[in-house]
């Protein structure tokens, strides 16, 4: 037997007892951006439209044009971002462990995970709602006659509660089929083996365009049976951050409203509009009392566009998905896009 | 008392390691409430707002979390116990066939078990569960094997006992209604867990069966036993014996990997674990759930089997 040394004993123990003991509070999550240099990014497995990588590697989409533009405001370079891809099961104990900044990841804004979860959503960036897809032959035309029928759908997301919400709701019965891939959900449906795919409808309008067999084959229908309000959200505990990414995305609507585009930020700053002119940083500054300086703003927009811009390069008219802009229309174009004012 | 000192460290040993794990405990939870995180084992009274495709136990979504897991874990066995039976069967058809003197069944068993081993499972299960889905025909055109017997997409529709009674499937809406239903998750899953033991079963009995003395073999056949009866009769049971601890572990493994499961929509126990944790955000609960759920049962089966083993060497020399 080989002899019990003490020594060891204590070694390991005084090791152990570092790593269970509370570390001191972290610093402020701005400065240790700053300090780093980078701002880490949490963003979807491969949402197109949202946060997916592109063919040469390059993360695209409405989430990741959210980040780029935070780290252009906060470290005046839209590059300088670290992406973290997560799950569904991953995004939220990255977020609560500090090892993301900010959770930008279509993530949907609910009381339950606003209010247990230790994270504050900073607002909304999409407006979704939950459909289903159906091949056409089946000849269902409204969601309500899919009774009985098996429903293919990604686990760890909103979806799986809706679908029982909504076929308790009709009273019909709904048998989900879950599935932990995207593609294995998706490869699933389109071998015929459940009657309808379930998911946010603006995926919905990707996978019948790019993912199916015969996209003429296939129908969305036309009900929406949830609400699914997608935004950015942070971790709780440090109101500054909270408070730049809220604004951050403000800053994005706004500009549309104000017709703050990428191409004219720098024309504008003659403007004689003092709301532009407080956007840009010529007149009032607005940024000190975000801890930032008088640009961020301006950066922001010049990095990535404002919303409207954002929206129709990732997901409208300039992309693959050709979404209309529905709800995500400004409140005065008949949509919800409603920036609280910049001043 | 003959080593009081051991004793004494011993005793320091299992204080030290208490105190370490009370310290994880109460700092994880100091930690989760810091930061505003809910946490504890509430939830699982709490509906569960999500519905599950299949289950033994009668479930809704108004029903309890822990139903939900209760569910899930029948789901499990469900597949790893007939899982079990049929891996042992076809592992041991395999491995005497890779003994056999038939040099067509040696090399059929061979081509078996190194095809079969040599893949990763969750390709098996992709494999079979694709394989399955694009191959059936779709559900409102289904196969009648028999009256009352379909086999579509949607899986195996057979008579089965109900709330009506006795309940033939019958063709209605989108497909099959009524009866018992094994749908293609759950065979792809069956066929790909059973058939992937099987093979490691069919090599540990094979490797067993060599590792005994030729003499063994040579004097059953010269007392004038049949190669049959010699294998039956002398060197399986001995064989056995040696094979017992390493197929055990091998049905122990099966019964792990049913928790791939998920990736080809078997609403199992890690299944309705992921999906609770989404829904309620309890990520450390749901996991040691799960965690203590496969610890236990494990456990038990390994005593099971020790117990077992105790048994077949009973009479043994030391």
């Amino acid at each position: 037997m080989t002899r019990f040394r003490p020594g060891r004993l204590a070694g390991a123990l005084a090791f152990t007892t570092l790593l269970a003991t509370p570390s001191a509070f972290a610093g402020k999550t701005l400065d240790a951006i700053k300090a780093k240099g980078q701002l880490t990014c949490g963003v979807s497995t491969g949402v197109i439209g949202f946060s997916a990588a592109d063919s040469q590697g390059q993360w695209k989409g409405l989430d990741v044009d959210l980040c780029k533009a935070l780290a252009a405001a906060v470290l005046g370079n839209p590059d300088k971002v670290r992406w973290v891809p997560l799950s569904s099961q991953q995004r939220f104990t990255a977020i609560q462990s500090g090892e993301v900044d900010v959770l930008s990841r279509n993530t949907t804004w609910s009381l339950t995970r606003d209010a247990a979860l230790g994270l504050h959503f900073a607002g909304v960036s999409y407006y979704d709602g939950q459909g289903f897809l159906v091949p056409k032959k089946l000849k269902v035309t409204s969601a309500k006659q899919l009774k009985n029928a098996e429903v293919c759908v990604q686990s760890g997301t909103t979806t799986e509660k809706n679908l029982a919400d909504y076929a308790r709701a009709q009273g019909i019965k709904l048998k989900p089929v879950v599935f932990d891939k995207f593609e294995a959900s998706l490869k699933a449906f389109f071998s015929g083996r459940c009657q309808a795919y379930t998911t946010d409808a603006s995926a919905l309008a990707f996978i019948r365009s790019k993912e199916a067999p015969a996209p003429d084959d296939y129908l969305v229908l036309p009900e929406l049976i949830s609400k699914e309000p997608l935004g950015p959200a942070v971790r709780r505990g440090d109101d500054e951050w909270f408070a730049i990414v809220k604004w951050t995305l403000n800053a994005l609507i706004e500009a549309e409203e104000l017709g703050i585009t990428q191409a004219r930020v720098d024309s504008l700053k003659s403007s004689p509009d003092p709301a532009v002119q407080r956007f840009l940083g010529v007149g009032e500054d607005l940024g000190k009392s975000l801890g930032l300086d008088r640009e961020w703003a301006a950066r922001a927009i010049k990095a990535v566009g404002n919303y409207g811009e954002i929206f129709n390069r990732n997901l409208g008219a300039d992309s693959p998905l050709k979404l209309p802009r529905g709800l995500n229309a400004q409140w005065n174009k008949g949509g919800l896009m409603y920036a609280q004012p910049l001043r | 008392m003959k080593h009081p000192a051991r004793l004494a460290w011993q005793a320091l040993l299992l204080l030290a390691l208490l105190v370490l794990g009370g310290l994880l405990v109460t700092t994880t939870a100091g930690h989760l409430q810091e930061r505003g995180i809910r946490s504890g084992f509430d939830f699982l009274l709490e509906p569960a707002g999500f519905a599950l495709g299949e289950s033994l136990l009668p479930f809704d979504s108004g029903d309890s979390t822990l139903r939900a897991f209760a569910a899930g874990l029948l789901n499990t066995l469900r597949v790893a116990l007939p899982g079990a039976l049929l891996a042992v069967v076809v592992g041991v058809v395999v491995g005497f066939g890779r003994l056999g003197d038939n040099p067509l069944v040696r090399a059929l068993a061979g081509v078996f078990v190194n095809g079969v081993r040599n893949v990763p499972l969750l390709l098996h299960l992709l494999a079979w569960y694709f394989i399955l889905t694009d191959l059936l025909p779709a559900a409102d055109a289904a196969l009648r094997l028999a009256p009352g017997v379909f086999l579509s997409k949607s899986g195996l529709a057979l008579p089965w006992w109900g709330e009506a009674g006795w309940e033939l499937p019958e063709p209605a809406g989108f497909g099959i209604d009524g009866g018992a239903r094994l749908t293609p998750e759950y065979l792809a899953l069956l066929i790909g867990l059973s058939t992937y033991s099987a093979a490691y079963i069919a090599e540990t009995l094979r490797g067993a069966v060599q590792a005994l003395p030729p003499g063994q073999r040579l004097s059953a056949l010269a007392l004038g036993m049949t190669p049959r009866q010699a294998f039956v009769l002398v060197l399986l049971p001995q064989a056995w014996r040696a094979a017992l601890p390493p197929v055990t572990s091998q049905l122990l493994n099966l019964f792990k990997n049913a928790s791939l499961a998920v990736a080809i929509g078997y609403p199992d126990l890690v299944s309705v674990a992921g999906t609770s944790l989404n829904q309620t955000g309890r990520a450390i609960e749901c996991l040691l759930i799960v965690i203590g759920v496969y610890l236990l049962l494990s456990l038990l089966a390994a005593a099971l089997s020790h117990r077992l083993e105790r048994r077949s060497l009973r009479g043994m020399a030391p």
